[in-house]
């Protein structure tokens, strides 16, 4: 009986490259709420820093434990690797528990990003829900580094309470920008709370822009993407012009898998992000 | 008349071809009887093949029988298929190693390269396929576009299929389960070989008809005991294998077939096969184009090497989608449907080409005998149904 | 300095109202301005207005004993606030507590209430617009309900 193969990919090969993970140093944690945090990364050599697309995400590897993609949640046009990432599954609840000087393996970058090109000379809607400002924040940082490139740009940003908003100190200092609109919204609060209270998708229909030159970026939970999608639609913008960033479950991050798969479609090399009228029928089927 | 020259070799011939082989350090591989089943090992020579074997497939049923005769290829395909070989069951990608506060990757990864671990097992091995079906070599070019046209490729499959030596063997009968004909996958096989033979087995008469289809394949026959096949031995064999071609015992209509099944997703035959389906995953194991795999983390008891496997896996499995929260595809029904539309459909847009070959081996080895093409068949009857009865509707409110 | 009648008409929600029956509204409305911190109305009292919000912010909050004062939404400029005045039986379910100052017209539900006996068009027009917004308000709290953003 021909044993089970147990051969060592030779370094150098393609495969190797892809599926090797390469070594990456925590330069600081931080704990953004009860479940989220961010990792800050550099690259263990330090010679060499990864070139991104705001949108793509990593495979990274906790040693023993395995890997899971994370989008990449920083300034690209920063040598720190950054990545925030929710505690829920076994990988992440070992990898919040890293600190400074820590090691985990990383792989990418993988996937689409989103069409920040594109929306030049656009407004740009960026709608976001709980964990979902983390793949929308360095189109954030790219948009706002060459500001007079687009037309209005809109932050809309809903959580489920107050203390689990992302990034509050810089949403602040955004929303104090005059040429960006944040506006933030919880699901429920307690009295405390002096801001809007309501899902975010009924901020949309009081929106400023143009839903004839509009560039959406939607990323959070299915269900929130798809109204969202859908509120646009009604104030006009093109399912062209809106842009989704799906999840599923990967393994091998390479479209080698099979994991991935929604409908005909590899989520990690299809996606993560895609135009809303290439998919809208999909996401409508249940189990798909 | 063939358009390329064929030549007529005996028994020993294809033992010569073995030795050869294995004298250039090739691993010659291909059927043999194991229990109850042909399955795939080496082989050292022509006796090591099922001799007077064939065997019977239906739904949810594999038996071998003998026959009277000393045939070495008179059955179809095994449980087995090539992609053991190419794309193995268990492969280590690399292996991570604590060192003090960090880890570092021993055989591959950054930085380490030249470091070996100690059970390397090193190239990947040269094989030699001796036996390969029509069908089945349509699996390895569908394989070859899988893992080898993307962005990323699968450099081990790669690296083991140039070197490949393939041996093929045209079908002169068909079994139960069998439809490559549907699939245009079969039973002749017509390029991607270096070798392909026909048996030919009369009152009088055994012996092989050969075709060459590479360079290296013709210099092997060179070393063989051979002569050109006379036209009669010659119409023998396109006879046999024809006999083969009308013996399909199943068959599937792959006109339109992406559209049909990308709108049937709430077709209720679904539940019909959720019903009887065990998600036991046999279907993709014996699939020769199934390609879904996982990735193993395996940690030693000290706690210092750990090893990252690729490993095979099915998207019939529980948490084959799983995302915190719970499995997108958690019902049997989606399981079955993903499986099915991806297999016959969504490969297409993915790939090209259909992910099935016709080789039958899901409705052999499906415990309950589910039966691919009869379920496409159910699911495209209604969509012929439907779109004529609206087109007659459009015609007649058109003269209304 | 813009009538009330103006106003009422280029809001929105009472677009295509025809003019007869924009004047009738109009009879019923005033305006009316609330402090922060001050409640507009509470869970229970009797219903007998609804309010459309000029400008400010309003919550709509619920008081549960063991998590206190919990807001479940906030209305702001251009948002109707309130419609149990014309379900029986016309009583407040929510509290709404102002956020900031906010001006408002008020319209005067008993009032309305009985105008819409007498003339039943008028009923309806009121209806189907108080229909939509409530089919607004129930498709958002489901959302809020799923709590989506979830483990």
């Amino acid at each position: 009986m021909v044993p089970d193969l147990d051969v060592s990919i030779r370094p150098g090969s393609d495969i190797a490259q892809a599926m090797v993970p390469d070594l990456y140093v925590i330069q600081k944690v931080r704990k953004e709420t009860d479940d989220t945090f961010t990792l800050e990364l550099q690259e263990k050599s330090g010679r060499h820093t990864l070139s991104y697309a705001p949108g793509q995400f990593n495979m990274v590897y906790v040693f023993g434990v395995g890997e899971i993609p994370i989008s990449i949640s920083g300034d690209p046009a920063s040598p720190v690797l950054v990545h925030t990432t929710r505690a829920v599954g076994t990988v992440t609840r070992v990898m919040a528990r890293l600190r400074r000087g820590d090691m985990v393996g990383l792989r990418g970058p993988f996937g689409t990003g989103w069409p920040v090109r594109e929306a030049r000379g656009h407004d740009v809607v960026i709608v976001a829900g709980g964990i979902g400002l983390a793949p929308l924040r360095p189109t954030l940082y790219e948009v706002l580094s060459h500001r007079d490139e687009f037309g209005k740009v809109v932050l809309l940003y809903g959580t489920r309470t107050p203390s689990d908003i992302l990034f509050r100190e810089e949403l602040e200092q955004w929303r104090a920008r005059f040429d960006l609109e944040v506006h933030v919204t919880v699901d429920r609060a307690d009295s405390g709370w002096r801001g809007n209270v309501g899902v975010v998708t009924a901020l949309i229909h009081k929106s400023p822009f143009d839903p004839e030159k509009t560039i959406a970026m939607v990323c959070g939970p299915e269900i929130m993407m798809r109204f969202t999608a859908l509120e646009m639609q009604k104030r006009g913008v093109n399912s062209d012009s809106i842009y989704l960033s799906l999840e599923r479950n990967m393994k091998c991050g390479i479209g080698l898998c099979g994991h991935c798969q929604f409908g005909l479609f590899f989520v990690c090399k299809d996606g993560p992000v895609f135009r809303y009228s290439r998919i809208k029928d999909l996401m409508v089927k249940r189990e798909i | 008349m063939p358009t390329t020259p064929l030549y007529r070799i005996e028994r020993a011939g294809i033992d010569q071809i073995i030795n050869s082989l294995w004298q250039q350090h090739f691993t010659v591989v291909g059927p043999t009887v194991r229990g109850a089943a042909i399955e795939l090992d080496e082989l050292h020579s022509t006796s090591d093949l099922p001799i007077g074997w064939t065997n019977e497939q239906t739904p949810a049923r594999y038996r071998l029988i003998k026959l009277p005769v000393e045939s070495l290829f008179a059955y179809t395909v095994s449980p087995h298929s090539w992609k053991r070989y190419l794309f193995p069951p268990i492969l280590k990608l690399c292996l991570a190693r604590k060192n003090g506060k960090g880890f570092h990757f021993v055989s591959g990864g950054n930085g380490s390269v030249g470091t070996s671990i100690p059970e390397a097992a090193g190239e990947a091995r040269p094989y030699a396929f001796l036996g390969v079906r029509s069908c089945d070599l349509h699996a390895l070019s569908v394989q070859d576009k899988v893992f080898g046209s993307g962005a990323y490729q699968d450099e081990y499959y790669r690296r083991t299929r140039e070197q490949t030596w393939i041996i093929a063997v045209n079908c002169t009968l068909a079994s139960g389960t069998c439809f490559c004909v549907s699939m245009k996958t079969g039973p002749k096989a017509s390029s991607g070989f270096d070798l392909a033979l026909t048996e030919v087995i009369t009152q009088h008469e055994h012996y092989f008809l050969v075709e060459t289809g590479s360079d290296r394949g013709r210099t092997l026959l060179e070393g063989v005991a051979h002569r050109p096949a006379e036209s009669a031995e010659v119409s023998m064999g396109e006879e046999l294998v024809e006999n083969a071609s009308q013996q399909m015992g199943r068959s599937l209509d792959t006109e339109n077939i992406q559209e049909i099944l990308y709108q049937s997703a709430e077709h209720p035959r679904w539940d019909v096969v959720a019903a009887r389906c065990l998600t036991c995953a046999n279907c993709t194991m014996v699939c020769p184009t199934c390609f879904c795999a996982t990735m193993e983390d395996v940690i030693d008891l000290s706690g210092t090497n750990a090893e990252r496997l690729r490993k095979w896996d099915s998207c019939f499995t529980m948490d084959f989608s799983y995302l915190h929260g719970g499995s997108v595809r958690s019902s049997v029904k989606a399981r079955c449907r993903h499986w099915l539309t991806h297999k016959l459909a969504s490969w297409i847009d993915q790939f090209g080409t259909s992910g099935c070959v016709g080789c039958g081996r899901c409705i052999t080895w499906c415990p309950v005998g589910i039966d691919i093409t009869e379920e496409y068949r159910a699911i495209r009857e209604t969509y012929v149904t439907n779109t004529a009865t609206s087109s007659t509707k459009e015609a007649n409110d058109g003269n209304a | 300095m813009e009538t009330l009648e103006r106003i009422l008409a280029e809001h929105p929600f009472f677009k295509d109202l025809s003019e007869p029956y924009l004047q009738l509204v109009t009879g019923c409305a005033s305006n009316v301005r609330f402090e922060p911190e001050k409640f507009i109305f509470r869970e229970g009292e009797e219903a007998n207005q609804f309010y459309l919000i000029r400008q400010g912010r309003v919550a709509l909050q619920i008081f549960a004993p063991d998590r206190g004062q919990i807001t479940v939404e906030t209305l702001e400029e251009g948002d109707i606030l309130g419609w149990s005045w014309l379900i029986p039986p016309y009583n407040w379910h929510f509290d709404a507590r102002v956020l900031e100052l906010t001006r408002a017209i008020a319209l005067d539900g008993k009032c309305l209430r009985r105008k819409c006996e007498e003339d039943h068009n008028l009923g309806y027009e009121l209806l189907k617009r108080f229909a939509h917004i409530i089919e607004q308000r129930l498709s958002s709290t489901r959302l809020q309900v799923l709590d989506m953003y979830g483990a």
